[in-house]
């Protein structure tokens, strides 16, 4: 019952994205044409208020709802891993039209063929982590 | 006020309402002591499933993630209740601009749907389309694993947290994203309508 809540944060954020057209293909081509500002804001805002969140939370060491200092950990510096990581999960993103967030919130919406591309996504996780050691980090 | 509140059920959300949104549900995650990041729940998947026989990646408690699949179970549910009783089904409120090249690529009434039908209607299903959306989702996860994180992790999280990582992962996706839409994605179109 603890992780009620959790569901009940999955259920905002699904019912916002979709309500915000954030899953539609069609709105994250016309991001990556550059022709409209709806996705830039939206992302722009969540971006602008979360540092303020983030700075906040640093500011007066705030406690989680169990009782411990919300810590952040920082992400290991390297400049290949993210920008060869992040160049395929865009080629992804902009082929289908879909992130991992609204993948699942499309299937919700009904549109079963999602479940390819979740298949898909369970597939490279899996491959990542079988090439791993390979890769250039 | 009541015509605003009315409205959030009748109307599309505008960026100013999403984005905060988005940023409450981040924190309402900080709070609770998690932090956001929705390609997470994919390697928690594949270890749930069994991946840790064949690579230490997998090997680690993926029930301590079980927030996480209800976290996911949630955007479900949220995208069902959206559709179902917000209102939420089809005009897409894209520019005339995005229309025009759409149309001139070769779909038919881009925007009516949230979906093309041409890439994911069940009645043109065909290996084409299969291939398609397979690939695409394997370059998500396999980009998301690699990169540490997806938009959630690195655009949101990792950028409300001024992360020099997050901020090169986002040029990555663009890099890749915009390499697709402008060179790749029309010749792909015309292999698949």
């Amino acid at each position: 019952m603890k992780l009620i809540k959790f569901l009940l944060i999955g259920i905002l954020f699904g019912i916002a994205l979709d309500k915000g057209e954030v899953v539609s293909w069609f709105r994250i081509y016309e991001m990556f044409k550059f022709q409209a500002f709806h996705m830039y804001g939206i992302i722009g805002s969540a971006v602008v208020i979360g540092i303020v969140v983030v700075w906040f939370i640093k500011r007066t060491s705030m406690q989680s709802s169990e009782g411990e200092i919300i810590r952040f950990t920082p992400k290991n510096m390297s400049v290949a891993r993210y920008l060869i990581g992040g160049t395929f999960f865009g080629l992804g993103w902009a082929m289908v039209g879909a992130c991992p967030g609204p993948m699942y919130i499309l299937l919700g919406k009904g549109f079963l063929l999602v479940l390819i591309i979740i298949l898909g996504a369970l597939i490279g996780t899996f491959v990542y982590g079988l090439l791993r050691s390979k890769l250039p980090h | 006020m009541l015509d605003f509140l009315n409205s959030l059920v009748t109307d599309r959300w505008e960026w100013y309402v999403v984005g905060p949104v988005i940023s409450l549900c981040m924190f309402l995650l900080l709070y609770f002591g998690r932090e956001f990041g929705v390609s997470a729940s994919l390697r928690a998947g594949c270890a749930a499933l069994g991946a840790g026989k064949y690579s230490s990646f997998f090997d680690f408690d993926w029930k301590s993630q079980k927030w996480n699949f209800m976290f996911v179970l949630g955007t479900i549910l949220g995208g069902f209740v959206s559709t179902q009783f917000l209102n939420s089904n089809g005009n897409i409120g894209i520019s005339e601009a995005t229309k025009a090249d759409l149309t001139a690529l070769g779909f038919t009434n881009p925007g009516v749907d949230f979906l093309p039908a041409e890439l994911f209607s069940i009645s043109e299903f065909g290996i084409g389309m299969f291939l398609f959306l397979i690939v695409g989702g394997f370059l998500i996860g396999f980009g998301a694993r690699y990169a540490g994180g997806c938009t959630s992790g690195h655009a949101i999280s990792g950028l409300s947290n001024l992360q020099v990582p997050s901020l090169i992962a986002v040029c990555g996706f663009f890099i890749g994203g915009l390499a697709m839409t402008y060179f790749i994605f029309p010749t792909i179109l015309k292999l698949l309508l």
